[in-house]
């Protein structure tokens, strides 16, 4: 019985195979190949400030995508965080506008620390309604978040009727600038945007890897029944995970109109699909249980990197599409053989 | 080995002959070289517990499955099946446990499913409603061809899964435990269905737990026990007490009730507990139980699928909801706590599905090990390394799971291992009480000693423990007592000295009319 075991193990561990290698460190060697072509193609690919300029648009892409990831790895999809980032921008917007109160004949500017405090507990408040339509009301993920999605969007449109607050700065006598300083300003050359996409990904990975609540997600993704039964409180961790996401949704919605210095009710339209190619990308497993931060964070950088290296040679937006779909799909394919194989032997 | 014994000479002529069939997954041997004959217009029954082979026999005999050795003698002269499908054209079919009718479906269209009729325009959907009303008509139904299977009772599905099998003109019928969803008018009516079969010259084989129900209706008896073929005999000469002997073996020791220990207060104590069917049934499937287990004591719950052993343990373990009743764990009443606060007051379930219920697969072994008890070693928001390991390899070495560390992926374990596994995760919790449901369920003999004999021990050290077995043979094993379930009741309560039949006799497997 011993030896059948060892047997077996040892099967599946050859002691070195370079197509396992590269198969398992696909979304890193993805990231350096593309970073070599771009470089050889344009001698403006490969520069400090260009690195830094398409690490500030991978931000927007990597807080949704650890956001999603959570939600991925519950077993689940989040397919509302786009929507809710359009809606915490424009909600962001309308404080900063500031909020009047017809019965005291004042209006309220509320100071920006409180605009992000309030965008980001809206953002958390539309998760947690799809994480209990989800844990309690037994929606489907993809129903429950679809239908959360149209509801934030109309929402957004609805508040600035289709139109853009474009004057997002505040004024010095009313005590509310700074809202730029998420997306313009930076910190030992870093733009801020990036440092907060970092420290979201730290957070999130000492989350899953360190944490009690780390250790149920993983395996309320793998096996719910199984979690279940072990105590693990499978709907608390649901609903968590959704409330996170939606709390990163406006995070990335922050940054995003901070960067733009505006804020539209249509932002972020299919920025959810892009947040799950990047977890996808990064080796994550649709069904649950599998993936990790660092693999989201390479899989977002390997859409942002690829999308601006298309832009900076000059091609075609329509090809970028066409690019980025197919990287999309090699990921999968490269997921089920990976998965595929482990998935049997149960 | 038993020594196979010799045929007797049978009149009726072989249509289907098995001779050495064997087949191995790995080191695991589920059929050790079986020779048996079916013979045309009778019927013949395998009987045998849990994972001694039966089912791997059936689905060789039908094509799902290819033997390792041996071969299959159909009409004189050996055939290879490579899928089922070659099999049913030679016009064996089989009737599996599970029903695999499509429920949204009508009665035609499952009867054709796969199969349809061309017509010039597409699907000749009269004259399938033309046949499926001939075969209604010959098993004497009166179910129209055109209602959706779902609106039938599960004995009428199952006459519906008998009509496919015959609208593709089958010789021999494999039916595997036909009768376990039936009532016993249902039952009835199938074995009319089978003597009018017979009648006509179909071969069928049967498997059922059901013994004296099967012995009704068999003509010829095949007894398999550990993959092996343990005697044959035709009906005249069998009795009841006759498959229980070679089902289940006098041979095999899976231990002794521990001895020389105390028993102590009453730590789990079950009153008056009633449980709706969870699947909206207006019956209970737990039906007004009480019991008490006392620390120290081992307590076999024994009873057929379907007695509500599961359903009972589930709802102590606070998965399933009690409609009534009380559960009290060392004087408290639990009725209103989550799983996880249960666990944490120390009442731990193995459940019976480890795949399902019991492990998380994408897990390692070692997580899979700690997951219930988390807690243990979390120090404010994180988890300690080095107290997860110490826990860790302290389950690996109590519960002896063979494996090449805790990294492992926990599909590179053996069924056997990864049961330990599940039941190291709950006793890592350390419970006052574990619930084991079916806990040698799919491993092989030399794990199901090991386990029990860890049972045993801890028991020694003041655990309570039930566990729920469908095989007799292992409640004469370490339990202190023995309750049988029946219909969500306790049918009877034994002490560990009694006789196998007894303990049979009162599950209900006598149901016949």
């Amino acid at each position: 019985m011993s030896d059948t075991t060892l047997a077996r193990t040892a099967a599946a561990k050859p002691a070195f195979s370079l197509g396992r290698l590269l198969l398992e460190g696909r979304a890193f060697f993805a990231l350096i190949l593309i970073v070599a072509v771009f470089s050889f193609l344009s001698p403006n690919y490969f520069t400090v400030s260009n690195f830094l300029i398409m690490a500030s648009h991978v931000a927007i892409y990597g807080i949704l995508a650890v956001g999603m990831l959570l939600v991925i790895l519950n077993g689940g999809i989040d397919l509302s965080v786009g929507s809710v980032l359009a809606l915490s921008g424009v909600i962001a917007g309308a404080l900063m506008q500031g909020v009047e109160m017809q019965a005291l004949g004042v209006i309220l500017y509320p100071p920006v620390w409180a605009v992000v405090v309030l965008t980001c507990a809206l953002g958390a408040a539309v998760g947690a309604v799809n994480g209990v339509l989800i844990a309690w009301f037994k929606v489907p993920a993809f129903v429950a978040t679809l239908g959360v999605m149209y509801v934030a969007r109309g929402i957004a449109l609805l508040m600035t009727n289709g139109l853009t607050y474009n004057n997002l700065s505040g004024r010095p006598e009313l005590g509310n600038t700074g809202f730029d300083w998420l997306g313009f300003n930076r910190l030992a050359g870093i733009p801020i945007s990036v440092l907060v996409l970092a420290g979201i990904a730290v957070l999130a990975g000492l989350m899953l890897s360190r944490s009690a609540f780390g250790r149920w997600l993983y395996a309320s993704g793998g096996n719910e029944r199984a979690a279940d039964l072990s105590g693990v409180p499978v709907k608390r961790v649901k609903i968590t995970v959704y409330t996170l996401s939606g709390m990163l949704a406006a995070v990335a919605g922050l940054v995003l109109s901070s960067q733009l210095t505006s804020a539209g009710p249509t932002a972020g339209t299919t920025y959810e699909l892009t947040a799950i190619a990047a977890v996808v990308i990064g080796g994550a497993a649709l069904t649950g249980g599998r993936g990790t931060v660092r693999g989201t964070m390479l899989g977002a950088f390997v859409i942002g990197f690829l999308s601006d290296g298309l832009v900076i040679i000059g091609v075609s937006s329509y090809w970028q599409t066409v690019f980025t779909g197919a990287v999309i799909v090699l990921a999968v394919l490269m997921n089920s053989i990976q998965y595929g194989k482990g998935a049997r032997k149960g | 080995m038993t020594d196979v014994p010799q045929q007797k000479p049978d009149l009726a002529e072989v249509v289907l002959a098995a001779r050495n069939v064997a087949k191995s997954y790995g080191n695991v041997h589920a059929l050790k070289g079986v020779n048996f004959d079916i013979h045309r217009g009778q019927v013949t029954t395998l009987f045998g517990e849990n994972g001694a082979g039966k089912s791997t026999l059936m689905k060789i005999l039908s094509g799902v499955i290819q033997p390792t050795s041996g071969e299959i003698i159909l009409d004189g002269k050996p055939v290879a099946f490579n899928n089922s499908t070659e099999a049913r054209d030679r016009g064996i079919s089989i009737i599996h446990q599970e029903l695999s009718l499509a429920p949204n479906l009508s009665v035609r269209d499952n009867i054709f499913m796969g199969r349809e009729i061309m017509g010039p325009t597409g699907v000749d959907f009269a004259e399938e409603e033309r046949q499926a009303r001939r075969l209604m008509a010959e098993l004497e139904e009166d179910i129209d061809p055109l209602t959706p299977v779902e609106e039938l009772r599960l004995g009428q599905q199952q006459i519906v899964e008998i009509a496919r099998a015959l609208s593709v003109d089958s010789r021999i019928l494999i039916m595997d435990e036909p009768t376990s969803a039936l009532s016993a008018s249902e039952v009835e009516v199938l074995f009319k269905v089978i003597r009018d079969l017979t009648a006509k010259g179909v071969s069928i084989v049967y498997i059922s737990h059901h013994l004296e129900e099967a012995l009704q209706i068999t003509d010829h008896a095949v007894v398999l026990r550990d993959g092996t073929m343990t005697a044959y005999a035709p009906r005249a000469e069998i009795d009841l007490e006759w498959i229980v002997r070679n089902m289940v073996g006098d041979n095999y020791d899976l231990g002794s009730p521990p001895e020389g220990h105390v028993f102590g207060e009453v730590a789990l104590s079950v009153r008056d507990l009633t449980v709706a069917d969870p699947k909206g049934g207006a019956f209970n499937v737990v039906d007004r139980l009480s019991l008490d287990l006392r620390a120290g004591e081992v307590v076999c719950i024994y009873g057929l699928m379907g007695a509500g052993r599961t359903e009972l343990l589930e709802t102590v373990a606070g998965r399933l909801r009690a409609s009534s009743g009380e559960v009290v764990l060392e004087g408290r009443e639990i009725s209103h706590l989550s799983i996880a606060e249960r666990i944490a007051r120390g009442l731990a379930l193995v459940p019976e599905d480890r795949q399902r219920d019991g492990l998380v697969q994408t897990m390692s072994v070692g997580e899979n090990l700690s997951l219930a008890s988390i807690a243990s070693f979390t120090k404010g928001l994180f988890t300690q390394k080095k107290a997860e390991r110490a826990l860790i390899d302290a389950s690996i070495r109590e519960v002896t799971v063979k494996t090449s560390g805790p990294a492992a992926a926990i599909g590179s374990l053996s069924g056997g291992n990864q049961q330990k596994v599940v039941i190291g995760k709950m006793l890592a919790t350390k419970p006052r009480v574990i619930m084991l449901d079916e806990p040698s369920r799919g491993i092989d003999i030399g794990a199901k000693a090991e386990v029990f004999k860890l049972l045993a021990e801890e028991a020694k050290r003041g655990l309570a423990v039930i566990y729920s077995t469908s095989e007799v043979g292992e409640c004469l094993s370490i339990a202190h007592r023995i309750i049988v379930m029946h219909k969500g009741r306790i049918s009877a309560e034994f002490d560990s000295n009694v006789s196998k039949e007894k303990i049979m006799a009162a599950s209900g497997e006598s149901v016949a009319a």
